[in-house]
């Protein structure tokens, strides 16, 4: 139905401008000089006709379930939803749907079936509505749009003003999209902070994510401190740097002083593989291969290990942090200027001294804006730890032991859930407000260095 | 004068090479070079290793699902059993479970009975089903069908069960294994290539389930992702290259680009779940709201690909046009563009890959139910290729451990495949001005 509309839209739109440009053309075949060219005239069709319809079904759709159904509401008997609560009336509104959708499931009262019915209806009514509107439209604007056709109308100059608008609109929804984040975020923390204190969250040594079932339960009260969750982020994100870190740094050197041209040639497609590959594969590795063997090592050596330790969910991350780390090395090395290299060379020192104390130290800041990235990329790393790490919010630094992060935390918090009204699933997004603060500023900062390191030598 | 300073100078630090404590010096030196070297070597065969490890073990736990074990048996289709108007509805069961006992005469009691029915597939009497009911013909006839067999029995025929642990830690017992071993020697059992992965939807038995509604719910998710974000993308890189003012709007919109490049994945989910979902009442686990999510993340990259590709392209081309009366749009539409795209494509199909790969938004809005059937189009509930294999990492059957692995590799084969083209693109149109 939907894609009839668009189809329609698409088509009408292609016939306005055919159309306009053809009675341009004429106009211009009769002697006339037009100020712009008949492409152009038709351009304008599409602008007026098409562009208009398409924003109107958009803003149709948002509105319109939610309009039929506040009708249905308002017209359901008084005496029946009277007593009622929000969290009733909801149920009522999911029966009636599902009955409109043919899904019934009892016997439902009488009522509610001539509701369902209306809904059938109103919704029939609305579409065949909107495509009478959306045709309406569509030959308003094609026949307006050849009503200016003359030798003087600019259309080239209006056409190329929407053109601009929607650049401009598409510019803009970059800043709408953080924008959207950062209100989502602050709106539903807002909400949680309503019911657990700020200073508790921020400060809070407990974290056990519960809700009381019934009111006088005494162990369900949860607890809603984030320190565990965050010091276990910062565990495994330790033990990806140590492995990413070192791996890294020196394979970059290798292929930037050593390698032969054959050896990179090889080396770089695999370390872009590694950076390629999805980060739930490296999950799965992490409980198939890597957590049993790290268990077994444990047990030759006589070390207790957790069976979702944060070694093994930190290894992987490092991992897959290596081509990112080396990939930004590479870069910083690149761009030390050859007159430095060459210099040092010069004077003796060998190629292995001309890494070490020239060109590294010259490349330092760009590598410290990497490895920031990195560390903002290993915090907000997912699937690895969903699958990986653990649940239980446990407050240690002993990467032996499991722990569990901010992105496991809002994962498992989230999954199957979608009645945001209990601190349980609502400090899922305080979490994410942390989380989007602290990489927000890494990444800014990260960002920064790079960019004036980039200038320092440009 | 100062000539001669110098001479002095160089007279008196002449160096003499063959002191043992200078060859020394050198060779600790020239070592230090070498262990460098052998460092960086070390850490890069590390990576390489590690890449290595990963492919390989998942091939090796995958590749036993690319097969499925089957047994041909005799089915006989009584007339009493399938109604005849209505093939559809029969005790196909029943037919199903005499089958095997025909087959079995020695089996009495009841419980080996019904254990006997567990050599074979729940699927199996649905895929009678299906036979007779596309040719009503059979009934009444005596079919002979190869079927999937359950689970185990699929380890068993793969080796995945030793025989030689104690009876009570196998998924097995004896008299179970002997059957099979019985079946085998009639040289019943096949082992064809394992369509079922990709054809089927998803199913609680892992001999039954596929991929097929994964796959759709990809392609619906990606689909919804290149209508998004390749125009906006576009458009938005052309604005920022070519007609933007440098102020401070523009710049703050260049930081946003950047670091909504750089916001972890999972708060993209929030937002999907909080603004599409909670406030524009979209509906949970469809592709539409999946495919929204991943285009606000392509966005950058395409983005940034087409800034690349339009800052490459020559002002004289830029020159020409414009000193031939071309207005300036007339000159990105026309000239600019047309020379840039296939460097935008090149971006755009890497930033499809990567949205192919993600997984954390996905779960967020509920891509990860438990769904059996393939999506019809952008509005159904799906699940999407990289929820699929945590749904299945995540399912205790040993049967979708291997079949997590072959899901796997089926999600890097499309990946390799995506970025093998982006990069015969590059290649093909790539143009040195």
């Amino acid at each position: 139905m939907l894609g009839y509309l668009f189809l329609v839209i698409l088509i009408a739109s292609g016939l306005g401008y055919f159309l306009n440009r053809f009675t341009a053309r004429r106009l211009t075949a009769s002697g006339h000089r037009l100020h712009s060219l008949a492409g152009f005239h038709g351009a304008f069709a599409v602008c007026l006709s098409g562009l208009p319809a398409f924003v109107f079904v958009l803003l149709w759709l948002v509105f319109q379930d939610r309009v039929i159904e506040a009708i249905i509401m308002g017209d359901l008997p008084a005496d029946q939803t009277a007593a009622l609560d929000a969290g009733g009336l909801s149920l009522i509104r999911t029966e009636i749907r599902s009955i409109a959708a043919g899904k019934i499931f009892g016997t439902p009262e009488p009522w509610k079936l001539a509701a369902a019915e209306s809904l059938v209806n109103l919704r029939a009514t609305a579409e065949l509505a909107l495509f009478v509107v959306v045709l309406g439209i569509l030959a308003a604007g094609v026949l307006v749009a050849r009503g200016k056709i003359s030798p003087a109308f600019r259309a080239r100059q209006r056409v190329e003003k929407v053109l601009s608008g929607f650049m401009v609109g598409c510019a803009l929804l970059a800043i709408l999209t953080t924008l959207g984040i950062v209100a989502s975020l602050i709106y539903e923390s807002l909400r949680f902070f309503d019911r657990v204190p700020i200073l508790e969250f921020l400060f809070g040594l407990n974290w056990e994510p519960q809700i009381p079932i019934r009111a006088d339960q005494v162990a369900g009260a949860g607890a809603f401190g984030w320190i565990p969750v965050l010091v276990g982020t910062l565990v495994i994100t330790v033990v990806a740097l140590v492995v990413a870190i070192p791996i890294g740094i020196y394979s970059a050197i290798y292929l930037n002083e050593f390698a032969s041209p054959r050896v990179r040639a090889m080396a770089k497609p695999a370390l872009e593989l590694l950076a390629g590959v999805p980060t739930i594969v490296y999950g799965f590795f992490a409980i198939l291969v890597v957590a049993p063997a790290l268990r077994s090592a444990g047990e030759v050596l006589g070390i207790g290990v957790a069976p979702n330790t944060a070694l093994a969910a930190g290894g992987v991350m490092g991992i897959m942090l290596i081509p990112f780390i080396s990939s930004f090395t590479d870069d910083a090395l690149a761009a030390v200027p050859r007159s430095l290299r060459d210099g040092s060379l010069a004077l003796g020192a060998t190629r292995g001294e001309t890494m070490t104390k020239v060109l590294f130290p010259a490349a330092i800041p760009g590598i410290v804006g990497g490895v920031l990235l990195a560390v903002s990329r290993a915090i907000g790393e997912t699937m690895i730890v969903v699958m990986a790490a653990g649940l239980i919010a446990t407050l240690t630094i002993n990467p032996l032991e499991s722990v569990t992060t901010v992105t496991v935390q809002i994962v498992t918090l989230l999954i199957g859930d979608s009645e945001f009204d209990n601190p349980k699933t609502l400090a899922a997004f305080a979490l994410g407000l942390m989380l989007f603060l602290v990489t927000l500023v890494l990444n800014v900062i990260a960002l920064g260095v790079v960019r004036k390191y980039r200038e320092l030598y440009d | 004068m100062t000539e001669t300073a110098m001479n002095q100078t160089g007279a008196t630090r002449a160096i003499d090479w063959a002191d043992p404590a200078l060859v020394q010096r050198v060779a600790r030196r020239h070592r230090k070079d070498r262990m460098l070297r052998v460092a960086g070597l070390v850490a890069l065969l590390t990576a390489c290793l590690m890449l290595a490890i990963l492919m390989a073990s998942l091939l090796w736990s995958g590749h036993s699902a690319f097969t499925q074990t089957h047994v041909t048996l005799d089915f006989e289709v009584a007339a009493g059993k399938v109604n005849a108007d209505k093939p559809g509805k029969g005790n196909y069961r029943g037919i199903v479970a005499e089958a095997l006992k025909t087959r079995f005469p020695e089996v009495t009691s009841r419980r080996d009975q019904k254990a006997l029915v567990g050599i074979l597939s729940n699927g199996a009497q649905y895929i009678l089903r299906d036979a007779v009911v596309a040719n009503p013909d059979l009934i009444g006839t005596t079919v002979t069908l190869a079927v999937p067999v359950s689970d185990p029995y699929d380890q068993l025929a793969k080796g995945q069960i030793d025989v030689d642990t104690p009876e009570e830690n196998r998924r097995l017992d004896d008299r179970e294994i002997a059957w099979f071993h019985k079946l085998e020697a009639a040289g019943s059992v096949s082992r064809p290539l394992n369509l079922a992965l990709l054809v089927n939807a998803d199913s609680r038995f892992p001999e039954l389930a596929g991929l097929s509604g994964a796959l759709w719910g990809s392609f619906y998710a990606l689909l919804v992702c290149f209508v998004i974000s390749f125009p906006v993308g576009i458009a938005a890189g052309i604005y920022l290259e070519e007609f933007a003012p440098k102020n401070r709007w523009t710049d703050l919109i260049e930081v946003n680009i950047n670091n909504l490049a750089a916001v972890p994945s999972v708060v993209f989910g929030l937002l999907a779940l909080v603004a599409f979902i909670g406030w524009f009442g979209m509906p949970r686990s469809a592709p539409l709201v999946g495919g929204m999510t991943l285009s606000l993340m392509t966005l950058p990259t395409i983005i940034i690909a087409t800034r690349i590709a339009v800052k490459a392209v020559p002002p004289s081309i830029r020159d020409a046009a414009l000193g031939l009366g071309a207005s300036k749009h007339q000159v990105v539409m026309g000239h600019v563009l047309p020379l840039a795209v296939p460097g935008i494509l090149t971006g755009t199909i890497i930033g499809l890959a990567r949205a192919l790969g993600e997984t954390a938004p996905l779960l967020l809005i509920g891509m990860n139910a438990f769904i059996t059937q393939a999506p019809d189009g952008i509005m159904d509930s799906s699940t999407a290729l990289p929820t699929q294999i945590f749904i299945w990492a995540d399912s205790p059957e040993r049967g979708f451990v291997a079949r997590t692995s072959a899901a796997i590799c089926v999600l890097l084969a499309f990946l390799v495949v995506m970025n093998g083209f982006a990069v015969y693109l590059r290649k093909r149109f790539e143009r040195r001005w």
